[in-house]
C-alpha cells in the first residue's frame, strides 16, 4: 500500500506557532518569560519533527487507543479495604479536622478550564 | 557468599532454598556490597536496609517451613515510579521528593510474595521521561562500566544497580525503550514484555497505553524467571490482559532451528558509524550459524515511529500528570488562591523535560489541534502495527540494533530531539505492544572513550510470543557469552 | 403570575432543555470498591483509586453499566453496541486527578424519550439527547466567608467520600415550555430511576442535581432564542422559581430592548433571582480523549435483550393505565405511583378483585390511614391483597355494608385474617331479609314517637336518625338501603 500522498495536499500541522503562554495555562503551570520564550522555540522545533505525520496518507485508517483489543473489563460491584485517613492525610500539604485545606477556590466548577 | 553476589537470581534462589545460604545472609551481604559501592554509581534514590532484612527473615522462615520460592532470598532493585506501601516513592520528582506511599504496586508485590527481597527504590529520568538518568530531579546516576557515561534511562538506576551487582533483579518500566536502552548501555539483559503482559497498578504514569514494568537482568534464564514471577491478569487493572502465561516448564531451546529472524530493510546499519555496523552483521550472522534463517522485512512506516510517539506519550502524560497539583499528597508552594497555587506548585515541582512534555500534549490536545495531532498520531500508530503484523507473516522474531550508540558521556545531548533519537530503534515496538528484549551482543570503545562499552542486540516478536522471544534470546546469549567480556569498573571487582 | 404566563401575556414562549446529574445506587464507587454512600466522617470512604493516588488505576463497576442500560431502555433510549470511556481534563480541588472520567462521543446510551404528565393529566414529552456516565467529584466546604459561600472564602476543605461515586449525566432537547413541564419532567425522571432501582435520586442529599437551559422566542418562532444556563437549584420547588425568575427576567430584557447575552447564572433562593456567574476564566477547553486505562464496552443485543425482558412496567404506561384502564383520577394514580410499593399492592388488590375503584379507596383510604397510625407500611401489614379482595366481594355481594367493612379492615390489621372467616365466624353478614329488617323498623318507630311526629310534620331531616336507630339496634348489620326504603315507606 502506498502510504504517501502526492505532494501538497496535505494538511499543515505545525505552521501555527504554538501558543506556549495558553497551554501552560491550561496545564496549570507558571513560567517565565524566558520560559515562554526557550519552551516557545524547543516545542515549535518538535513539532516540525512531527510534521512527518503529514505524509501518512491515513484518511482510511481507524484510530489506535489501545494496542491490545480487549473489551468489557469490569468488576463486581464488591466492597475492598481502603485506606485510613490518618495515612492519607499524613501526606497532606495541608489539613484540618479531618478534611484537606486547599487555598480558596474563585473559579466555579465547570467554568475555568 | 560475595559468589551469590555475583550469581544469578536462579542460581541465589536455588542457594536459599537449599538452605545452602539464608535469605537474611544474602541480604547483608548485598547490603554491605551496596554500601561500599553505591557513592560511586548513586543507582539508589532510597535504601530499604532495615525492610530487606525483615522480608529476608520472612524468606526464611518461609523456606525453613518447607516452602520452595521462585525469588527465595533474590536481590532486587525496585525503579522509584513503583509504588511499595511505607516507602518513600519519588519518580525522581521534586514534585513527589517526600511523598510515601501507602499501598504497593501489584508487580512489586507479586515479586515480594515470591521471595524477592526489594534493597532500593532505584533512579530514573524524572517520571521516566528520558533515555539517561539525568533527567532525574533527585540524584545522579553513573554507567558501573565508565563512570564518566550515563547508564541510560529512564530506567538507569535499575539497570545502574544490576550491573553493579547492587541487585541481582532490577525492576524497569519501558514506554519507549526505557527497559532496553539502558540494558544494552548496561550489559543486561532487558525485557518490555508484551503490553499488559504485567499490571501497572501501583506504576507512577507516564504514558499509559504504552507503560509496560519488565526486568533487567544478568541472563536471559533471570529475565524469564522475574517476568515468569510478574505477569498475568490483576483485577486491579483493566488494561492488564486476561490469558495465560508460559511458565518455564520446559527448558529454553538449544538452537535456532527454523526460526526466521526477520531484518528491517529500513533500518541502515550504515547510519551507526562502521564499526557498530560490523557489529550488528556479525549477531546477525551469529543467529544464522545458530540455525536461523534470515528473511528480509518492511517496516515502512517504523520511520514515523518518533513523530507518532512525540505525540501520544505526551498527550497522556499531560493527563496523567495533571493530579501532582499540590492539594492531597506532595509539593505545595502555596498561592494566593488554588489556581496560582497549582501554578507556582506545577513550576517549581517538575523538571524542564516533564514540563515540555506536558506542554507539547497539552498543545496536542487542545481544541482545535486535536485530530491533527493526536487523531493522526493515533492512526499512524495503527498503520506502525499494521507493519508489523505483515512482517510477522513472514518471520518468527524482528532483530534489530537495541540503540543507536553506546553510553555517552554526560551532558553529551543538549537539545531535546537528539535525545529522543536515542528511542530511535524501540518505540515502534512499543507503539505496536510487542514485547522485545535487548541482549549484549559485543563492545564498541566509543570515540573519545577509553573502555569499551557494551552493546545491545534488540529481539521482538509477535504480541504475547514472550517465550519464542526469551527462548532465542538465551539460545544468542549461551552461544556468544559476549556480557563475560568485560567487567565492570565499579563493582565488579572478586 | 408564573414566568411562563407572563411571557405568553408578551407574546414569548420559553424553551427549556434540563441537563440533570443523578448519582446511581450502587454498592461501590465507579472505579474502586470504596463504600457509595452518603455522609459519614470526611475522606474515610477513599482508596488509591478515588484520592487520585500516583499509580493508581480505575476498573469500572458492572452494577453502574446496568444501571446505565436500564435507565436508557426504560426511556426507549438507544444502546449503542460500542461505548468508552475518556478523560475530561480541567483542574478543581474536589477531583482528584485533574481530570474527570467520562464519556465524550459514544455514551453508553442515546436518544429516547420521558414521557411525563402535568397535574390536570395531560401528557406531555421530552425527549432525550443521551445519558452519559461520569465519576462524581468530591465535596468542598467553603471557609472564612461567614457564609459558606465561595466568593469571599478565606480557603475551601476537601472531603473525596463521594470522589468517584457513579453518576449519570441525563441531557434533554429542549422541548420544554414551561417550570411546571421542567418539575414534571423531573419528577418523571424521579419516578423511573427509583423505580428500576437505580437511584435514590435525593435531591437534598445532592443524589440529583440539575442545571437548566432558558431561551425564549416569540410565540410561533422557530429559531431558538439565546439561552442561558442556570445552576444551583437544590429543589424541585427551587427549579420552578428558578426558571419562572429566569424566563421573566428574559422578556423584561428583551421587551424593553435589551438582548439575553449566553451566560451561567445561579440561582439565590434567598433572594428568588438569578445572577450572573461569568467569570474572567479562558474558555472551555476540556481536551477529552479516550481514556487509555480503561478499554471499550461493547454492549450485546444479547445483553439489551435480557436487560429489557427485565424492565418492570415503565411509570408513563402505568399512569395511563391508571388514568385510563382503572378510572382513578390524576392525584390518586400519582399518589400510587410515587409508592412503588404500594403501587404494587394495589395492582395485586385489583388482579384479584376486579374491582380498581374500591380497590383504590381501600389503599389509599382506610388502609394508608391505618398504615399511617401505626407506622406498619400495609405491604408489611397482615392485611394481605387476597383478604383486601375478599372483603371487595363482601361489599360487592351486599354480605356486607361499609360500615362493617371498615370494622373488619381494623380487626384484619390487628391480625384478624380472612374477613370472610370473620364474618362467618362472628355472623356479621348484613342482614337484607325484609322481615327481620322490618322488625327492627318498627321497633325504633314505636319507640320514637316524638321524631315519627316531627317528620310527619315536615321536618324530614329526623330520617337519618331514625335510619340510624335501626342500624344500631341491628348491630349495623341491617342492610342501611333496605332499612331507607323501608323507613320512608312506614312514615309516608
Amino acid at each position: 500500500m502506498n502510504t504517501r500522498l502526492p505532494h501538497g495536499s496535505i494538511p499543515i500541522l505545525s505552521s501555527e506557532k504554538i501558543d506556549v503562554r495558553y497551554v501552560a495555562k491550561l496545564a496549570r503551570i507558571a513560567l517565565t518569560d524566558d520560559e515562554v520564550e526557550r519552551f516557545g522555540t524547543q516545542l515549535a522545533d518538535l513539532l516540525t519533527h512531527v510534521d512527518a505525520l503529514a505524509q501518512l496518507d491515513i484518511a482510511s485508517v481507524s484510530a489506535t487507543a489501545q494496542v491490545i483489543e480487549s473489551r468489557n473489563v469490569l468488576r463486581d460491584d464488591l466492597p475492598r479495604p481502603g485506606l485510613d485517613r490518618d495515612v492519607v492525610l499524613a501526606q497532606a500539604p495541608a489539613s484540618q479536622g479531618g478534611f484537606f485545606r486547599v487555598p480558596r477556590i474563585i473559579a466555579v466548577k465547570g467554568e475555568a478550564s | 557468599m560475595s559468589d551469590l553476589l555475583r550469581g544469578t537470581a536462579v542460581q541465589v534462589a536455588a542457594a536459599v532454598n537449599a538452605r545452602q545460604a539464608s535469605a537474611l545472609e544474602v541480604t547483608e551481604a548485598m547490603l554491605a556490597h551496596v554500601e561500599g559501592v553505591e557513592p560511586g554509581v548513586g543507582a539508589y534514590l532510597t535504601r530499604l536496609d532495615e525492610s530487606a532484612r525483615s522480608h529476608a527473615a520472612r524468606v526464611d522462615r518461609r523456606v525453613r517451613s518447607g516452602e520452595s520460592l521462585p525469588l527465595a532470598g533474590v536481590p532486587v532493585a525496585v525503579k522509584d515510579n513503583m509504588c511499595l506501601d511505607g516507602t518513600r516513592t519519588t519518580a525522581a520528582s521534586k514534585i513527589l521528593a517526600g511523598w510515601v506511599s501507602p499501598y504497593t504496586a501489584t508487580a512489586v508485590q507479586r515479586i515480594i510474595d515470591a521471595g524477592g527481597i526489594p534493597i532500593g527504590k532505584s533512579n530514573l529520568d524524572e517520571f521516566a521521561m528520558g533515555s539517561s538518568c539525568e533527567n532525574s530531579a533527585l540524584g545522579i546516576t553513573h554507567n558501573p562500566y565508565d563512570p564518566t557515561r550515563v547508564p541510560g534511562g529512564s530506567s538507569g538506576g535499575s539497570a545502574a544497580a544490576v550491573a553493579a551487582h547492587e541487585a541481582t533483579i532490577g525492576l524497569g518500566s519501558d514506554t519507549g525503550g526505557s527497559i532496553r536502552e539502558p540494558a544494552a548501555f548496561c550489559n543486561l539483559v532487558g525485557f518490555k514484555p508484551t503490553y499488559g503482559r504485567i499490571s501497572r497498578y501501583g506504576l507512577i504514569a507516564f504514558a499509559s497505553s504504552l507503560d509496560q514494568i519488565g526486568p533487567l537482568t544478568r541472563t536471559v534464564a533471570d529475565a524469564a524467571l522475574a517476568y515468569e514471577v510478574m505477569a498475568g491478569y490483576d483485577p486491579m487493572d483493566s488494561t492488564s490482559v486476561q490469558r495465560d502465561v508460559e511458565t518455564t516448564g520446559k527448558p529454553l531451546p538449544g538452537d535456532l532451528t527454523g526460526v526466521r529472524v526477520g531484518i528491517v530493510r529500513e533500518f541502515d546499519l550504515a547510519k551507526l558509524g562502521a564499526e557498530a555496523a560490523s557489529l550488528y552483521q556479525r549477531a546477525y550472522g551469529d543467529l544464522q550459524k545458530l540455525g536461523a534463517d534470515l528473511v528480509e522485512v518492511a517496516l515502512p512506516t517504523a520511520e514515523y515511529g518518533l513523530a507518532t510517539y512525540y505525540l501520544i506519550a505526551p498527550a497522556e502524560c499531560s493527563s496523567n500528570l495533571s493530579r501532582f497539583d499540590g492539594i492531597r499528597y506532595g509539593l505545595r508552594v502555596e498561592g494566593d488562591d488554588v489556581t496560582q497555587t497549582y501554578e507556582q506548585t506545577r513550576a517549581a515541582g517538575f523538571g524542564p523535560e516533564v514540563k515540555r512534555r506536558i506542554l507539547i500534549g497539552t498543545h496536542a490536545l487542545s481544541s482545535g489541534y486535536y485530530d491533527a495531532y493526536y487523531v493522526r498520531a493515533q492512526k499512524a500508530r495503527t498503520l506502525i502495527a499494521r507493519d508489523f503484523a505483515k512482517a510477522f507473516e513472514a518471520c518468527d522474531l524482528i532483530a534489530c540494533p537495541a540503540a543507536s550508540t553506546p553510553a555517552f558521556e554526560f551532558h553529551a545531548k543538549s537539545d531535546p530531539y537528539s535525545m529522543y533519537l536515542m528511542d530511535y530503534y524501540t518505540i515502534p515496538m512499543s507503539l505496536a505492544g510487542l514485547p522485545a528484549l535487548s541482549v549484549p551482543c559485543g563492545w564498541i570503545t566509543p570515540a573519545g572513550g577509553t573502555v569499551p562499552m557494551p552493546m545491545g542486540l534488540q529481539l521482538t516478536g509477535p504480541l504475547f510470543a514472550e517465550r519464542a522471544l526469551l527462548g532465542a534470546a538465551h539460545v544468542y546469549e549461551q552461544a556468544t557469552r559476549h556480557a563475560g567480556a568485560h567487567a565492570p569498573q565499579i563493582g565488579g571487582a572478586r | 403570575m408564573s414566568g411562563t404566563t407572563g411571557a405568553a401575556a408578551a407574546g414569548y414562549e420559553a424553551v427549556i432543555g434540563i441537563e440533570c446529574h443523578v448519582e446511581l445506587k450502587t454498592q461501590t464507587k465507579m472505579f474502586c470498591g470504596c463504600l457509595n454512600e452518603f455522609g459519614g466522617e470526611p475522606n474515610t470512604k477513599v482508596c488509591p483509586v478515588c484520592l487520585g493516588l500516583p499509580g493508581a488505576l480505575p476498573v469500572p463497576n458492572l452494577r453502574a453499566i446496568e444501571h446505565m442500560i436500564r435507565s436508557g431502555l426504560a426511556f426507549e433510549a438507544a444502546i449503542p453496541a460500542f461505548s468508552k470511556f475518556d478523560r475530561k481534563n480541567y483542574f478543581y480541588p474536589d477531583m482528584p486527578k485533574d481530570y474527570q472520567i467520562s464519556q465524550y462521543d459514544m455514551p453508553l446510551t442515546q436518544g429516547g424519550v420521558v414521557r411525563y404528565w402535568l397535574e390536570d393529566g395531560t401528557i406531555k414529552e421530552c425527549r432525550l439527547v443521551r445519558i452519559h456516565l461520569e465519576e462524581d467529584t468530591g465535596k468542598s466546604t467553603h471557609a472564612g466567608s461567614g457564609d459558606g459561600r465561595i466568593a469571599g472564602s478565606a480557603y475551601s476543605l476537601v472531603d473525596f467520600n463521594r470522589a468517584g461515586v457513579p453518576l449519570m449525566e441525563c441531557v434533554s432537547e429542549p422541548d420544554i415550555r414551561s417550570a411546571e413541564e421542567a418539575v414534571a419532567f423531573l419528577e418523571a425522571l424521579k419516578r423511573t430511576f427509583v423505580q428500576l432501582g437505580v437511584s435514590d435520586v435525593k435531591m437534598e442529599e445532592g443524589s440529583l442535581r440539575c442545571d437548566a437551559n432558558v431561551s425564549i422566542r416569540p410565540i410561533g418562532a422557530h429559531e431558538l432564542g439565546t439561552k442561558t444556563e442556570i445552576k444551583n437549584m437544590n429543589s424541585f420547588r427551587s427549579v420552578q422559581r428558578a426558571i419562572d425568575s429566569e424566563i421573566a427576567r428574559q422578556v423584561a430584557l428583551v421587551t424593553s430592548g435589551g438582548r439575553v447575552i449566553q451566560e451561567t447564572r445561579g440561582w439565590d433562593e434567598v433572594h428568588a433571582t438569578t445572577h450572573s456567574m461569568r467569570s474572567k476564566e479562558e474558555a472551555h477547553d476540556y481536551r477529552y480523549f479516550p481514556d487509555p486505562d480503561l478499554p471499550p464496552l461493547e454492549v450485546s443485543e444479547n445483553t439489551v435483550g435480557w436487560l429489557r425482558v427485565e424492565l418492570p412496567e415503565s411509570v408513563i404506561r402505568r399512569f395511563t393505565r391508571y388514568t385510563g384502564e382503572y378510572g382513578l383520577n390524576v392525584q390518586q394514580a400519582t399518589q400510587l405511583i410515587d409508592n412503588p410499593s404500594l403501587a404494587e399492592y394495589f395492582d395485586a388488590c385489583v388482579a384479584l378483585s376486579e374491582n380498581p375503584a374500591q380497590s383504590v379507596n381501600f389503599v389509599l383510604g382506610d388502609l394508608s390511614r391505618l398504615a399511617n397510625e401505626t407506622g406498619v407500611a400495609i405491604y408489611a401489614s397482615p392485611v394481605v391483597p387476597k383478604h383486601v379482595a375478599e372483603l371487595i366481594a363482601l361489599l360487592d355481594g351486599k354480605t356486607i355494608n361499609s360500615k362493617i367493612a371498615k370494622d373488619l379492615l381494623e380487626r384484619m390489621w390487628s391480625g384478624g385474617g380472612s374477613p370472610k372467616a370473620i364474618v362467618e365466624r362472628e355472623g356479621l353478614a348484613q342482614t337484607s331479609d325484609p322481615g327481620a329488617v322490618a322488625k327492627f323498623v318498627d321497633q325504633v318507630l314505636a319507640a320514637n314517637g316524638d321524631a315519627v311526629a316531627q317528620y310527619r310534620a315536615g321536618k324530614t331531616n329526623v330520617l337519618g336518625f331514625l335510619v340510624g336507630q335501626v342500624m344500631k339496634a341491628s348491630g349495623g348489620k341491617a342492610d342501611p338501603a333496605l332499612v331507607q326504603t323501608m323507613m320512608t315507606q312506614r312514615l309516608a
